[in-house]
């Protein structure tokens, strides 16, 4: 495989406002401005770079918890959503969501979830709705993906949301990213099938494919491969991406289930980022200054994103009785 | 018009409007029936053959047949409506709710407010409820209550054929998920259904007698017991203005408030039970907006605060009875 210079470019990008945005949310939300749960991606950013890089908004995912990633990586727009966190009437949910609940239908984008597992069937429905669409021009289907955590997939709704899947051959994918903690939780004590989570999709008699997913590359070839199996009409699949999560389950998190070192240590070995650069410089695809360049221009960006989320109007008590449908 | 069964209004709807909107999908456990066995696909067409014949005329995209698996069935439900299509979804037992509450409460009823307002999801979810066939606990119940107080959802409980045919049409072209109750002890009662595009609007209820002496407030099975009283009492001159709902939310304050206005006396029948429910909410709503006008204090004629029994007697001795409104009318009239 071999990527574009401009999809590389493109690719690290994501995965920078993603990273960026998530070590600026820490910053801000030491300062109390920030109100609410946070609860950040960052460490996790090829996966969602890595899978939602190959879809267009016709193909809908539905995200966790865990969901800043997947909303930038699927296309929202980063000012609406550093609005909708900081509350403000202009926020890409008018401040109505918050960090939990951003959605935005016009990428194919159907929401984040407070409810842990909550998102599997949704996507099976939105699959179910892509299938009843039929192919593109190309003779494609059009899929959902279900993003969850290794948290999630010990959830009923998973294993629910699995069979009805493969029932009704919907074009859904389930993404598991395994960052190895279910809140403050970990892997080998809460998931009884010796630590795999893919073999409970092949349970389900789905294929499955099994990936690192803190390297971009495998993250999207694995996706690549995967999606032209479910596009085909083959029905659902299955992968399971090892990956890490940086910080605490929220924010505020004190981490102490963590191991000595742990933290520094995966930010030194498994980080997305530092493995794209030194893989593309490496091979000679890009040079440091390409990505500098990238580096200074999304750090910009945030700076921006955070300055208009901090100007932005906000809400009245009046707002609280818009977009629901009994008026009092 | 044609004469035709509540569970008949149920399907024939549901026809029609797959007919006239291709993004109307039906899916739930034996909506079509006996997929993968002998006897094949259609060998049942629902436990309520409220969905009998939609699979052989629209197919296995559009009339889904689901495992037992109440939790995905909603949680499709959302994304197919998240996703543009506008999906029946059937919980066969309004019990069953529990096993799918997450998906109904905090996600169909949800997206649209916690969305901005950006996001519609326009979701149809039938359920049988009710007691009346000594089917007990888990299979008896009025789930209204549980329902109404979630904002976001709208709940329909028709009680008659043709407003099965009109709300129901209504609920299906509607952008709000809305909660379909279907009494399980009126699927075989019969009534004249207009023909065509008949449609019923949410939130305003259907005067079902006009009296002047006592406002009778009451859904589904019950009504038929209130129009019972209402025409014995007429006989002692006696006038009953009974009130069927129809919707619980939105719910048509101005009828019950404008009735009460005029009679000063309140009968508020609920087959829910008695605490923090339906009826309560009525009597206060009443209470808070009305009280000049009030007689006598609103009563309320509901089950006992228990779990539903089985056996006959003690189901009848259960469920309010014409006896027991008939009571609660009387005893206004008596008051001081």
């Amino acid at each position: 495989m071999q990527l574009s210079r401009e999809a590389l470019l493109q690719a690290y990008r994501q995965m920078k406002v993603i990273r960026e945005f998530e070590e600026r949310l820490h910053s801000e939300i030491q300062t109390g401005e920030i109100a609410g749960f946070t609860h950040l991606y960052a460490g996790q950013e090829a996966v969602a770079v890595g899978v939602c890089e190959h879809l267009t908004p016709a193909d809908k995912i539905i995200s966790t918890h865990r969901g800043h990633g997947h909303c930038l990586a699927k296309g929202c727009d980063v000012n609406d959503m550093m609005k909708e966190i900081w509350g403000s009437r202009e926020g890409l949910c008018r401040g109505k969501g918050g960090s939990m609940h951003i959605a935005d239908t016009n990428v194919g984008m159907l929401g984040a979830n407070g409810i842990v597992g909550a998102g599997a069937p949704i996507a099976v429905g939105a699959a179910l709705s892509n299938k009843l669409d039929g192919p593109d021009e190309n003779g494609k289907l059009r899929v959902a993906i279900a993003f969850s955590g290794d948290g999630a997939c010990n959830q009923g709704t998973t294993f629910e949301a699995m069979n009805l899947a493969v029932v009704t051959q919907a074009p859904c994918i389930f993404v598991f990213e395994n960052n190895h903690y279910s809140e403050h939780t970990g892997v080998d004590y809460a998931v009884g099938t010796s630590k795999d989570i893919a073999s409970r999709a092949e349970a389900f008699g789905m294929k499955v494919w099994r990936a690192d997913g803190t390297d971009f590359f495998a993250v999207y070839e694995t996706m690549r491969e995967l999606l032209d199996y479910v596009r085909a009409g083959n029905g659902p699949a299955a992968v399971e991406f090892d990956t890490e999560r940086f910080y605490g389950h929220f924010e505020g998190d004190p981490q102490r289930y963590r191991g000595p070192g742990e933290l520094d240590r995966i930010r030194e070995t498994r980080d997305c980022l530092k493995a794209f650069r030194a893989s593309v410089t490496g091979a000679r695809l890009l040079t440091d200054a390409d990505l500098d360049a990238l580096d200074a221009e999304v750090m910009d960006a945030i700076e921006g994103a955070v300055e208009t989320a901090r100007a932005a109007p906000r809400p009245t008590a009046e707002d609280v009785l818009t977009d629901v449908y009994v008026n009092y | 018009m044609a004469k035709m069964m509540y569970r008949e209004a149920v399907v024939s709807t549901i026809a029609a409007e797959m007919e006239r909107d291709p993004s109307v999908v039906v899916l739930g456990e034996d909506v079509v029936g006996g997929m993968g066995t002998a006897g094949g696909p259609e060998a049942i067409g629902g436990i309520w053959s409220t969905s009998t014949g939609l699979f052989g005329k629209f197919g296995k995209d559009r009339v889904i047949d689901t495992p037992i698996s109440e939790s995905a069935i909603m949680g499709a439900a959302a994304g197919l409506a998240l996703a543009g299509k506008r999906p029946i979804a059937e919980l066969m037992f309004a019990d069953f709710i529990g096993v799918s509450l997450d998906q109904i409460w905090n996600q169909i009823g949800k997206f649209r407010y916690m969305f901005g307002g950006k996001s519609k999801c326009p979701a149809v979810i039938r359920m049988a409820y009710g007691a009346g066939f000594n089917a007990a606990a888990q299979h008896s119940q009025s789930v209204h209550q549980i329902l109404t107080g979630m904002p976001g959802l709208k709940v329909v409980m028709p009680s008659t054929p043709a407003d099965v045919a009109g709300l129901l049409r209504q609920a299906i072209r509607d952008d709000d998920p809305v909660i379909f109750l279907e009494h399980k002890a009126l699927y075989a009662t019969s009534g004249e259904v207009p023909d065509g595009e008949h449609l019923v609007p949410f939130g305003h209820a259907r005067i079902a007698r006009a009296g002047e002496d006592v406002t009778i407030v009451a859904t589904g099975m019950l009504l038929g017991f209130c129009e019972a009283v209402a025409d014995k009492l007429a006989g002692e001159g006696i006038g009953c203005d009974v009130i069927d709902l129809r919707t619980t939310s939105p719910l048509d304050e101005e009828a019950i408030l404008d009735s009460v206005e005029v009679t000063g006396r309140l009968v508020v029948v609920d087959e829910a039970p008695p605490r923090c429910g339906l009826a309560t909410d009525i009597c206060s709503l009443v209470a808070n907006k009305a009280f000049a006008s009030l007689k006598a204090p609103p009563q309320p004629v509901t089950p006992p605060h228990t779990p539903i029994p089985f056996a006959r007697e003690m189901e009848s001795a259960y469920l309010p009875s014409a006896d027991k409104i008939e009571a609660a009318v009387r005893k206004l009239l008596d008051w001081r």
